[in-house]
């Protein structure tokens, strides 16, 4: 590595170096791209940067950072999960379930809608290890599946959130104007640590790397993926009880559905994570969602109306993943 | 003598095919056995069953004279059997010192013990006279031959007690090639590894192996000491059946 090649023969070499370093990192490019988009919306509106806006930006961040996570696990094991946003709709509904009509304590009951979520996960990474399907088509299934058993369990109606749940669980879990935004920093700390640093991530970037060469080396390809799917599935059950939280109702057509998914998914790829196994990062993901929510609140300060601002978001979705995939494939070509 | 690795009637089918029919042999202990055959013939299908990786349709597996069944590559690995495939299984996107300890990491509970494996991955390339300037970089960017080195490097230093080699001098050059094979002459003088060493160049053969095998057509037609035949009678046998059937 070039480190080692740079003397100190004064700051423009090691500064050098350090910028080497830094375009080399997969986030980079993602970085650039979140703090220009910062100084392009600050010069465009004063408030951009005023507390209470940037609550909104973090407010509207972690949801999707929360997922994405989970989402850039299942593409680097060389898996999708199309089903994680309704989860998310329904995790909240199984805490009102088991809180209001089971008379179960508020923390027990938030496990066990965690637990369930999880389960979903396993059903989806079972059918996929197992019956060799692929996820794309599992997850599309368990989509409409878990869609269908939340109407007809909410009979689409929102409720207010359970009264045990009130006061500090939901302030420390949503409510709270910088609570989601941390948890998400939190999770994303150890997820990120837990693909780079441990037998987890490495076998995870192994089965999506190389499925025959992984399991040839021993490698349980099937608990891995299915793994991957239940933490994703959890997460996706958090974040949706998060929302809920943070909007102060369960609502089964808020906080939730296609809405979380894509965004979370378009959040992991903005962050350069390849959509073909075998490599991505969790931390990019994060800013991915910076990004996404940066774009769509920018614009509505900017005073755009919400249907300019789909347009918009699309293109910048375009715009950044194709920058994304230039720049990937420069610093490929780059690393010696 | 008991087999460090015996091998009794084992019969292996993909659906319709019929890879092995019915494989009888043998490894002793501290021994290098030599496995030839034609494109298609099944060895590595029989490699893949010695390791854990495919489960036979019939016969038996014993090792060091007790009949176990191979359930997982992991379980065979337990028992001391290891494998280069040969495919490799490297996984591109990972470090080459990762790929050397891929599956038996060293770790510091919970974390990957990396600068230890760097520094072992270093040792042992270095040991073998593979020459790597940086073990940090991905396999995806090596060449084929050092590529093949690093699943070689893997498996040799994993304290096995019998070693299966598919292939393993395919991508190498002659140098490269030679310092393989200098390396399995000296895992035998140390008599406590048995090899079962796939390859296409007999002269290669003839050369590290104690004994030779010749599988055709899913069955071992050939069992002969390296010492008692000879480059011509190798090659006649393998041609012979071609000629024949023109
Ligand atoms: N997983 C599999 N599924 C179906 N058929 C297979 C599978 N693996 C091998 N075969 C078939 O089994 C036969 C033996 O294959 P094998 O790879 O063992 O041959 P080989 O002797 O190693 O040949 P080569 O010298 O080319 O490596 C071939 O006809 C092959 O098509
Ligand atoms: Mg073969």
């Amino acid at each position: 590595m070039s480190e080692t090649a740079a003397p100190a023969r004064g700051l423009p070499v090691v500064g050098r170096a350090l910028l080497d370093g830094f375009v080399r990192r997969r986030e980079a490019s993602v970085l650039l791209v979140a703090l220009g988009l910062m100084f392009y919306f600050r010069a465009a509106s004063d408030v951009f940067l005023s507390r209470d806006n940037l609550v909104n930006i973090a407010q509207a961040t972690a949801p999707t950072a929360i997922v994405a996570v989970g989402i850039v696990l299942l593409l680097v094991s060389g898996e999708i999960d199309l089903s994680v946003g309704i989860v998310a709709a329904f995790a909240p509904f199984l805490l009102h379930f088991a809180i209001d009509y089971y008379s179960v304590p508020v923390l027990p009951a938030f496990v066990l809608a965690l637990a369930l979520s999880a389960f979903i996960g396993l059903v989806n990474g079972f059918i996929v290890t197992q019956l060799r399907v692929p996820s794309f088509v599992v997850t599309l299934g368990t989509f409409f599946a878990v869609q269908g058993l939340l109407l007809m369990t909410s009979h689409a109606y929102p409720v207010p959130i359970p009264e045990p749940a009130k006061g500090r669980f939901q302030t420390w879990l949503g409510a709270g104007p910088w609570a989601s935004i941390t948890w998400a920093v939190l999770i994303v700390t150890v997820f990120h640590v837990i693909l780079t640093r441990t037998r987890w991530g490495l076998h995870t970037i192994s089965v999506g790397g190389n499925p025959v060469g992984a399991t040839e080396a021993g490698i349980r390809a099937s608990r891995i993926k299915i793994g991957n799917f239940m933490i994703t599935s959890a997460l996706g059950g958090l974040a949706g009880i998060m929302e809920a939280a943070r909007i102060n109702t369960i609502d089964p057509n808020i906080g939730g559905g296609t809405t979380l998914t894509f965004a979370a998914i378009s959040a992991a790829v903005i962050g350069g994570t390849a959509l073909a196994g075998g490599s991505g990062t969790i931390v990019g993901a994060l800013l991915g969602a910076l990004v996404l929510a940066e774009l769509q609140n920018g614009f509505n300060l900017i005073g755009y109306s919400a249907n300019t601002i789909f347009l918009i978001l699309g293109l910048a979705i375009l715009v950044s993943m194709i920058a994304n995939q230039y720049l990937s494939r420069l610093r490929r070509a780059g690393r010696s | 003598m008991t087999a460090a690795l015996e091998v009794r009637h084992v019969a292996k089918r993909f659906g319709a095919l019929t890879a092995l029919r019915d494989i009888t042999l043998h490894v002793d202990p501290g021994e290098v056995l030599g496995l030839i055959g034609d494109n298609g013939a099944g060895k590595s299908t029989l490699i893949k069953i010695l390791c854990g990786f495919h489960r036979p349709d019939e016969g038996q597996i014993l090792v060091n004279g007790d009949e176990v069944t191979l359930r997982s590559v992991d379980h065979a690995r337990s028992l001391g059997i290891d494998a280069v495939y040969q495919d490799l299984a490297l996984v591109n996107e990972l470090s080459v010192y990762h790929n050397m300890f891929l599956n038996r990491e060293l770790v510091r509970w919970p974390l990957l013990n990396n600068r230890k494996m760097r520094r072992r991955a270093e040792e042992h390339l270095r040991d073998m006279g593979v020459d790597l300037p940086d073990v940090t970089v991905e396999v995806a960017k090596l060449s084929g031959g050092q590529r093949q080195a690093i699943a070689v490097a893997r498996s040799v230093y994993s304290d096995a007690r019998v070693l299966l080699l598919d292939e393993p001098l395919a991508a190498m050059g002659a140098k490269e090639g030679t310092m393989i094979l200098d390396l399995i002459r000296d895992l035998k003088q140390r008599g406590e590894v048995s090899v079962i060493i796939i390859a296409h160049n007999y002269a290669q053969v003839l050369d590290v192996c104690d004994r030779v095998n010749l599988l055709q057509q899913g069955r071992i037609t050939f069992d002969k000491k390296a010492a008692d035949t000879s480059l011509e009678e190798l090659t006649d046998l393998v041609v012979a059946e071609y000629r024949r059937r023109r």
